[in-house]
């Protein structure tokens, strides 16, 4: 029977009754006593000098409080980039100045112009549009080729070119790399685009700064995923402030996919604003304004070589990419191309020669950074395709050209710098095949047949690193910061426990399943524990929400706290029961003496914690109240393989999926609902990329698909009933719960399937088509079928 | 938004006079308009609402012919009307969209990827409105174009029931508009096929499948026929060939379903 308290059970998110039943408290719902609202003058072209900007006419206009432009914030700090990539050379990335306002230049549409600060939205809007602008055009570099041409337009005037940094990872010897190529018994090559999409989290985002003039005190609500973060970007490197005049709020936030994580301009512009108007001031971003001012996700070209050897055995890897960083460094934007994709580049298989290079861009677009999976997917897509492309090249069958190569043995030091400690990519697989019925495919290929529709199926493995992450480690690579995380737990004297974490919950259920970690330590009900998240005036510290880390590197934090709450409660337990703490066992709720009918309830100790009359106070303070901060030993591994089925219409190029069947590795689940509802999500933001979304530029750097009516994002009907199993369990060594973290692989593992179905699907039809970028619109099949 | 006044009278009349105003704009269902208006795409000086007026409202049949309120919502057509049309109807955006939009409104649009004015050219329609009749072959001018005078409403339509009729919508992925849409309506005098979503040109009807199909009302018939790629529209989901090729691919279908 599933158990009904604790881990591994399933209680039903409690959140979601706040959310369901509009009682949630999102940013926008808070209204704080005589705020002022922010309009946001963006730029409509992409690339442009500001030769002078008139705010005359608009300074008279009803309700203007004050208008802001580049000149006003010329002495704050730029927004950070979080990364420093060394290049193939052993230099530092190329790192622009990344202005609150454009300061003289204009280098993407959407970019902040000017502010103008007045009484309502409607009055501050109407002021911007009465601000006069003299703007002299410049060519907008869009196409990552293009910019790196010898003579291309510069993004940056102050930088030698377009590019941000040249990368080499894994083997960097050439020849080396290209003797392994050389001695190939075959090679499969593939070019290949990862296409740029838009978060589209349903809540935009928002921000309030307010500044206290009685305290000198700042507080910003914001729409975030990391408030700890948010605080240290915006206190040390762009304001300038003292940490502990400033705190950050995030609450209840309405999805982030990564977008959330960045340290925005809005976000310094209303703390900043709040103080030089003497007024709160609020932004709440439309959803237009979302779509050129969030930042974007992947955008990547890459040509893939595949070396193997006359018995199919992967010898080696090659990759050059052009990633697409946007007009300024974003927070993790340089990372995201680099480590957190070429690391990826083993996937879960054995191959001994890796070579990885990345070039990274500027252009005149909307930043790039961290979207769900972040590099990771980039990686899995583009192993993935090649392995199924050079499979149809051998007439080898798919899952056995995979299965063959597969890494048996743990832990494994791959060629691209991981240590991965666990797994059994032999598990997942078969328990693929058995859930997509792998066997029943050739009988419904004939009924798909039949109708006068291609039917194919589409396999493929990925391997992530989350759980982000050992801090020296990523401190070696560049990272600029650490990335633990902490928790406090708080017990109070009637036994209820509050856990202040530094995770942040945006969707995740944290609310619900860290309690059940808890409660299942001590023994007693889940209804007796909640976390508190999302306020740097609570929450001691924590690095926030994202890279699939929070139970596996905040939850371990909280378990180490929690240990040291037993710790210490055990300890009065043994002096009201006169027993040594040694002999003290704690089960259910109950603490006992080992031998012995003595007991003493979990409510009775925490009582005498507080109310400490009976108590040894010489060598124990009273409370009971401890906070750990965790550091992972090493990124955890969550792996799985991933079938896709479709069908696609001939006549006009439209796939619909048929069957989506996912086996992972998670290794030890808290609740298994919660792990199904992430990888439905991230299944159907893959499905996305791989079916539907593209944010579209064109030449003159205007975003084609700048709304929904043309921006498609996956709907219900888009998506199949899923097939998830996690029931292989490999559990990570190195942290206390065994977690891995399942937030990002639906998202990371759904592309190369959904391709790789439908080029099977039309190589069945007799098409031989090899490849299609995606998204696979109907449009794109067409095309390609009659190409 | 701009700032606007609001009236929202209860007869035509009085929504005439109303209208009459400098600047004054009907307001339907305001699921095209009010978007507009969010964006600032338009600034009229006062909104006209005809959902309150009960001369504009239902959908009948008599007669072979089908009457629908230019108030009428699409929710209402999909319950009311004959079967094609509520089809149609049934097909356009979301349940609230569908409850709020009308056809009166969406008439006046004339987007070039709405669903409704596929239906008037092939089904025989006459736009009344309060001043005139419009036959539906006159009132569709081009993208976002009709024959309608400034500040004339669509208070009715009507089109005459055929032997049988289909419409077939492919989808643009996006939006879910028409990426194009065919509508093909068999009458004793012959076939009408009209298309939507496609064309620069706005919607229109395609006289050869017209012909072909009145002379033989049957899928082949349709072989070898084929609309202008030139004059397909081009957009980031989908080429001229790729929706002159749907045209072909839904016409086929359209005529198989009743066949
Ligand atoms: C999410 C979404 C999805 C949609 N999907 C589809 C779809 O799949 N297919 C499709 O065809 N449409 C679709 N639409 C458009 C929808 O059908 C609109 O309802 C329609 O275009 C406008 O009708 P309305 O009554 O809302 O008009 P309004 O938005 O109120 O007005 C539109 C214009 O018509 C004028 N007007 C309104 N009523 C009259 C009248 N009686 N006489 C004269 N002028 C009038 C107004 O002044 C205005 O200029 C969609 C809309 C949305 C928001």
């Amino acid at each position: 029977m599933p158990k009904d308290n604790g881990i591994g059970a399933s209680p039903k998110r409690r959140e979601d009754v706040r959310f369901l039943t509009g009682a949630g408290n999102y940013t926008d719902d808070i209204n704080v006593h005589g705020q002022a609202h922010v309009h946001f003058l963006r730029a409509d072209v992409a690339h442009a000098t500001i030769n002078s900007i008139d705010t005359s006419a608009a300074e008279a206009m009803p309700g203007v409080v004050k208008i802001f432009t580049g000149a006003d914030f010329a002495e704050v700090g730029g927004i950070p980039c979080g990364w420093g990539v060394t290049d193939r050379h052993g230099n530092p990335q190329q790192e622009p100045r990344h202005p609150i306002i454009a300061d003289g230049t204009i280098r993407h549409v959407g970019e902040i112009v000017a502010a103008v600060v007045a009484d309502t939205p409607e009055q501050a809007r109407d002021a911007a549009e009465a601000i006069e602008l003299d703007l002299g055009d410049k060519p907008a570099v869009v196409d990552m080729a293009a910019a790196l041409g010898e003579g291309s337009t510069k993004v940056h005037e102050d930088l030698t070119s377009n590019l941000c940094y040249d990368w080499v990872f894994g083997n960097d010897d050439d020849a080396a790399v290209q003797a392994a190529f050389d001695s190939a018994a075959h090679v499969t090559t593939l070019e290949l685009v990862n296409n740029r999409l838009v978060a589209n989290p349903m809540e935009p985002r928002v921000a309030i700064g307010e500044y206290s003039r009685g305290t000198d005190e700042y507080t910003l609500h914001t729409t975030s995923q990391n408030p700890h973060v948010i605080r240290l970007l915006m206190c040390a490197f762009v304001l300038g402030l003292p940490e502990h005049k400033v705190r950050v709020v995030a609450p209840d936030v309405g999805g982030g996919f990564g977008s959330k994580i960045f340290h925005y301009a809005e976000e310094a512009f209303c703390t900043h604003a709040a103080k030089a108007c003497g007024r709160a001031v609020k932004w709440t971003s439309t959803r237009s304004e979302a779509f050129i001012s969030d930042a974007h996700g992947r955008d990547h070209v890459t040509k893939i070589e595949l070396a193997l050897d006359a018995d199919n055995n992967f010898t080696a890897l090659r990759t050059n990419t052009l990633a697409n960083m946007g007009a300024y460094l974003s927070t993790f934007s340089t990372s995201v191309p680099s480590y957190l994709h070429g690391t990826l580049m083993a996937g879960n298989y054995k191959t001994p020669v890796i070579q990885v290079n990345v070039k990274t861009v500027f252009t005149n677009t909307v930043p790039v950074d961290a979207y769900r999976g972040a590099g990771r997917p980039e990686a899995t897509f583009q192993l993935e395709r090649v392995i199924d492309k050079a499979a149809r090249e051998l007439g080898a069958d798919p899952i056995a050209l995979r299965r063959q190569n597969f890494i048996s043995e743990f832990p494994y030091e791959t060629p691209v710098a991981l240590t991965y400690d666990t797994g059994d990519y032999v598990a997942t697989m078969d328990k693929l095949e058995a859930v997509a019925d792998v066997a029943g495919f050739a009988a419904r290929r004939a009924a798909s047949e039949a109708k006068g529709r291609l039917r194919g199926f589409g396999v493929n493995c990925y391997i992530e690193a989350c759980g982000i992450a050992p801090s020296n480690i990523v401190g070696m690579l560049g990272a600029r910061a650490g990335l633990y995380d902490a928790a406090t737990v708080r017990v109070n004297a009637t036994g209820t426990i509050s856990v202040f974490v530094g995770a942040h919950s945006h969707g995740q259920g944290h609310e619900t399943s860290f309690p059940q970690v808890v409660a299942d330590m001590i023994g007693i009900d889940e209804s007796m524990v909640d976390i508190v998240h999302g306020d740097t005036g609570r929450v001691p510290f924590g690095m926030g929400t994202y890279g699939s880390r929070s139970i596996a590197v905040c939850g371990s934090a909280m378990v180490r706290a929690t240990e040291k709450i037993i710790a210490k409660a055990k300890k009065i337990a043994a002096h009201l029961m006169e027993a040594s703490d040694a002999d003290i066992e704690l089960k259910d709720g109950q603490f006992t003496v080992a031998g012995t009918d003595k007991s003493v309830a979990w409510g009775d100790v925490t009582l005498t914690a507080y109310v400490p009359h009976n108590y040894p106070l010489e060598e124990l303070e009273p409370g009971l109240e401890e906070t750990a901060f965790y550091d992972p030993a090493n990124f955890t591994y969550p792996s799985g393989a991933y079938a896709c089925e479709v069908e696609v219409d001939p006549d006009t190029g439209k796939v619909s999926i048929e069957r989506f069947s996912a086996a992972d590795d998670f290794g030890n689940i808290i609740n298994p609902m919660i792990v199904d509802g992430q990888v439905h999500g991230g299944l159907g933001q893959g499905i996305g990329q791989a079916l539907l979304e593209n944010a579209a530029y064109d030449a003159d750097g205007q975003l084609l698909s700048a709304s929904f009516m043309d921006y498609a994002m996956p709907r219900a009907d888009d998506v199949p009933f899923y097939q998830v199993d996690h029931s292989c369990q490999t559990p990570c060594t190195h942290n206390p719960l065994g977690v891995k973290g399942c937030g990002e692989a639906g998202a990371i593992g759904s592309p190369p399937a959904v391709v790789n179905a439908v080029i099977d699907a039309l190589q069945s039809g007799g098409k031989d088509v090899t490849h299609i970028d995606m998204p696979l619109s109907p449009a794109r099949v067409w095309a390609a079928m009659n190409g | 938004m701009y700032e606007f006044e609001f009236e929202k009278p209860s007869t035509i009349a009085e929504a005439v006079a109303a209208l009459a105003d400098e600047d004054a704009q009907a307001l339907g269902g305001g699921q095209t308009l009010i978007p507009t208006l969010k964006q600032r795409l338009a600034m009229p000086s006062k909104l006209v609402s005809l959902a309150g007026i009960a001369e504009m409202k239902g959908v009948s049949i008599a007669d072979g012919v089908l009457t629908m309120g230019g108030g009428a919502t699409h929710a209402e057509v999909a319950a009311d009307a004959c079967a094609p049309l509520a089809a149609l109807a049934a097909n356009i955006g979301d349940p609230a969209v569908r409850n709020r939009g009308t056809l009166g409104g969406s008439l006046a649009n004339n987007d070039p990827a709405a669903d409704y004015p596929a239906a008037m050219l092939a089904l025989k329609s006459t736009i009344v409105t309060n001043a005139r009749e419009i036959a539906g072959d006159d009132f569709f001018q081009g993208l976002f174009e009709t024959a309608l005078e400034e500040g004339e409403i669509i208070t009715s339509v009507r089109c005459e029931i055929p032997e049988a009729a289909n419409y077939q919508k492919f989808a643009q992925p996006a939006s879910r508009f028409a990426l194009a849409g065919v509508f093909v309506a068999k009458y004793a005098d012959g076939v009408r096929v009209a298309v939507t979503g496609a064309s620069e040109e706005g919607v229109f009807r395609w006289s050869e499948a017209e012909a072909a199909l009145s002379a033989n009302f049957a899928p082949d018939a349709l072989a070898g026929i084929s609309v202008d790629a030139g004059s397909m529209i081009a957009d980031l989901h989908g080429s001229k060939e790729y929706r002159a090729h749907l045209v072909a691919v839904l016409a086929k279908r359209a005529v198989a379903a009743l066949a």
